[in-house]
């Protein structure tokens, strides 16, 4: 029979890249030594086939975005932490480097996502809590203390402040005398979500739109290799969506971001490249499987189809995966461990780039040394010693999987055109129609649990009385004291006049229609705050209240 | 649901920064669905904001939630707040990711009720009945 020439294209593609990436091993074998498949494929590849699952590292990437993914590299490793000062999260990373994670992924406590300086009133009580404090370059020169900036790439969950933190960034990378594009990392940046599932908007939906923009104008000619948002549908399933609502609210979200970019006169294959994404891994495997695969082919047609991209790479959707905080118990805490498991399998199977595993102990409190360290290693049992890794998207073809593909592709997009005929995304929310989206389907999650239709085990069955009581990490009080003394003092200790200078540019930038980054960059290097910087732009652009 | 004779009013609220809110909003619509009238504040808002807005809207009890580990300083700020505004006999209930050895502390500061993750919603109900049922007494 003769191969369909897409099948043909494939393996000449194949060739090139393992010529330039080799993959980890000769020989990918089998507990009985027998060699494992690179890629199963049907015994009959027709036009059908090759349009709707393909090739991996091939539009429409049903397969993944890479010929041979995790035979070539496995996932990045990126464990998401970050509490009280940047001493003490500095230490924490560093020991995460040293237990083998592959990338850093920091927590901001919520005064630094909302632009509060520690000492502001609003800060009070939260400083250090959930997150690391940062209020200037100087603390964020403690955070990366002893990491060189050139070999880690470094995550952070940062939206409305992204501009201000990536800033800091390429600040500190400037100061170990690396050259920002040498830099690599992600900036989450995501701010339509904030609106509707995580809370920590600063400015309206227009002039955030203004910076998310400037920020993707800026990176490309300044930080090659950054991922310059993080579209991120985790929080929306954090809420309370189920599995297609998130597909399709994070999907428009995405062509909200693309549109603003194209307003704003960018061109579409210079910054579709450096856009990332960031699902949810819930407990059910197989839709959860499926909800990856249909989420890469549906983004790659809106891409080529909606947009007429022509790169590759703009046509990929690259994602980032964290296992459901939701679906954690506080009682029986261990049984979270296989939690996690099945889940962070599940975003394998889905062909994940990078993975952050939650611990045990987070229905309870933030997760310590050592259930963090279960749950890296919960990733690298799964990448060691499962076999998933072996070969590429092992579950295509099965009849299951690809009808649920198909499926969650076909309902995601009935929602996105609902989503274009309501106007838009920012409409949309303006109306409120997806918050109400979102908050019926988990009122119907939840009732499902209360009636004993849906079981959760150890919390409505198989239950048991717990007299022992987890260690908890907790964050201490004197933190907030500390860390507003040392604002104090930086305040004293820097050039004051310097910093009214680069903030009166920057108020009178943000009055414009200039980029805001080397205005905010300036800033940032005369150890403005955070919280003054902020100040600023909240003045020119106003506040959203939700 | 179970029967109610009279309503009763009450206030959900999110002191702080912290946006999450599916279980504040779960906890809402489930009193709402058990016939009592529901004030939502929305994520963000000042212990004083949540005070002010239990006086205005004449509720018979307040539901504090909170998840980001805040609630040691927050909780008892509402409390404050609320005797402030000489509304100290509305109850205060709280709910979250609390650690077990915060919650005797919460209930020293003035906090009736702490209530964390798995605890049945038909028990978180029947604690509001109860809050509000002791708050009318009291002030009549």
């Amino acid at each position: 029979m003769e191969k369909h020439p897409a099948h043909i294209d494939w393996e000449k593609e194949l060739a090139k890249n393992l010529n330039r990436f080799p993959e980890r091993k000769e020989k990918f074998t089998n507990h009985g030594g027998e060699e494992v498949p690179r890629l199963a494929l049907p015994d009959k590849i027709d036009d059908a086939y090759v349009e709707n699952i393909g090739f991996p590292g091939q539009y429409p990437y049903t397969r993944g975005v890479q010929p041979t993914m995790y035979r070539g590299r496995f996932w990045t490793m990126r464990q998401y932490a970050g509490f009280s000062t940047a001493a003490e999260s500095n230490k924490r990373y560093r020991y995460l480097l040293e237990q083998g994670t592959t990338g850093l992924s920091i927590a901001f406590d919520l005064p630094t996502q909302i632009g509060y300086d520690s000492d502001h009133q609003m800060a009070a009580g939260e400083v250090g809590k959930v997150g690391v404090a940062i209020d200037s370059l100087a603390d964020m020169e403690i955070l990366f203390d002893q990491i060189p900036l050139d070999k880690v790439s470094t995550s952070m969950t940062i939206n409305a402040p992204a501009a201000i933190l990536l800033a800091m960034y390429v600040a500190v990378g400037e100061q170990q005398g690396i050259e920002s594009s040498k830099l690599k990392g992600t900036i989450q940046n995501d701010i339509l979500k904030e609106y509707v599932a995580r809370g920590t908007y600063i400015f309206p939906p227009k002039p955030s739109l203004r910076l998310i923009t400037d920020i993707f104008k800026w990176c490309t000619e300044h930080t090659p290799d950054f991922n310059t948002i993080s579209i991120s549908g985790y929080h929306i399933r954090e809420a309370g969506s189920t599995a297609v609502q998130e597909v399709a609210f994070t999907l428009a979200n995405g062509i909200t971001y693309v549109q603003a970019a194209l307003d704003a006169g960018l061109e579409l294959d210079n910054f579709a490249p450096r856009l990332s994404f960031f699902f949810n891994a819930s407990s059910d495997i197989l839709e959860e499987v499926s909800k990856f695969r249909a989420a890469r082919r549906l983004w790659a047609r809106i891409m080529k189809e909606r947009f007429n991209a022509q790169k590759p790479s703009s046509r990929m959707l690259r994602f980032h995966t964290q296992t459901a905080g939701y679906t954690l118990t506080a009682q029986q805490i261990d049984n979270n461990i296989v939690r996690v498991a099945l889940q962070a399998l599940s975003a394998v199977l889905g062909g994940t780039q990078s993975l952050h595993t939650n611990s045990r102990d987070e229905a309870l409190a933030l997760p310590t040394e050592d259930s963090v360290r279960t749950a890296l290693r919960t990733q690298q049992v799964i990448a060691h010693e499962s076999g998933v890794a072996s070969s590429v998207d092992p579950l295509a073809g099965s009849y299951f999987i690809e009808q649920l593909t198909d499926r969650i592709e076909a309902q995601a997009s009935e929602l996105i055109a609902k989503i274009d005929k309501a106007g838009g995304v920012v409409p949309a929310i303006e109306d409120g129609f997806i918050q109400r989206q979102i908050e019926n389907s988990a009122y119907e999650y939840q009732q499902e649990i209360e009636k004993g239709e849906r079981i959760i085990v150890g919390v409505n069955e198989f239950k048991i009385e717990e007299k022992t009581k987890p260690s908890l990490l907790r964050v201490d009080p004197e933190v907030e004291k500390a860390q507003v003394q040392s604002l104090k003092e930086l305040r004293q200790r820097r050039d004051n006049r310097k910093v009214e200078e680069a903030l009166a540019n920057l108020s009178e930038c943000a009055l414009s229609s200039s980029n805001l980054m080397p205005e905010i960059l300036a800033a940032v290097k005369t150890y403005a705050t955070l919280g003054e910087i902020c100040q600023v732009l909240r003045k020119v652009f106003g506040e959203y209240r939700g | 649901m179970a029967e109610q004779k009279k309503t009763y009013r009450v206030l959900i609220g999110k002191p702080g920064l912290d946006g999450h809110d599916r279980g504040a909003k779960f906890i809402a619509r489930a009193l709402r669905d058990a016939g009592f009238e529901v004030v939502y504040t929305g994520i963000r808002r000042t212990p004083e904001e949540i005070a002010a807005a239990a006086v205005q809207e004449d509720v018979s009890a307040v539901g504090l939630s909170l998840l980001s580990g805040a609630h040691m300083s927050l909780f008892p700020a509402v409390v404050k707040a609320l005797k402030n505004s000489g509304a100290g006999d509305i109850p205060v209930l709280g709910g979250g990711v609390i650690p077990d050895e915060d919650i005797a502390l919460l209930k020293e500061a003035g906090i009736n009720a702490v209530y964390t993750p798995g605890t049945p919603v038909d028990k978180i109900i029947g604690a509001f009945r109860a809050a509000c049922e002791t708050q009318k007494s009291g002030r009549n």
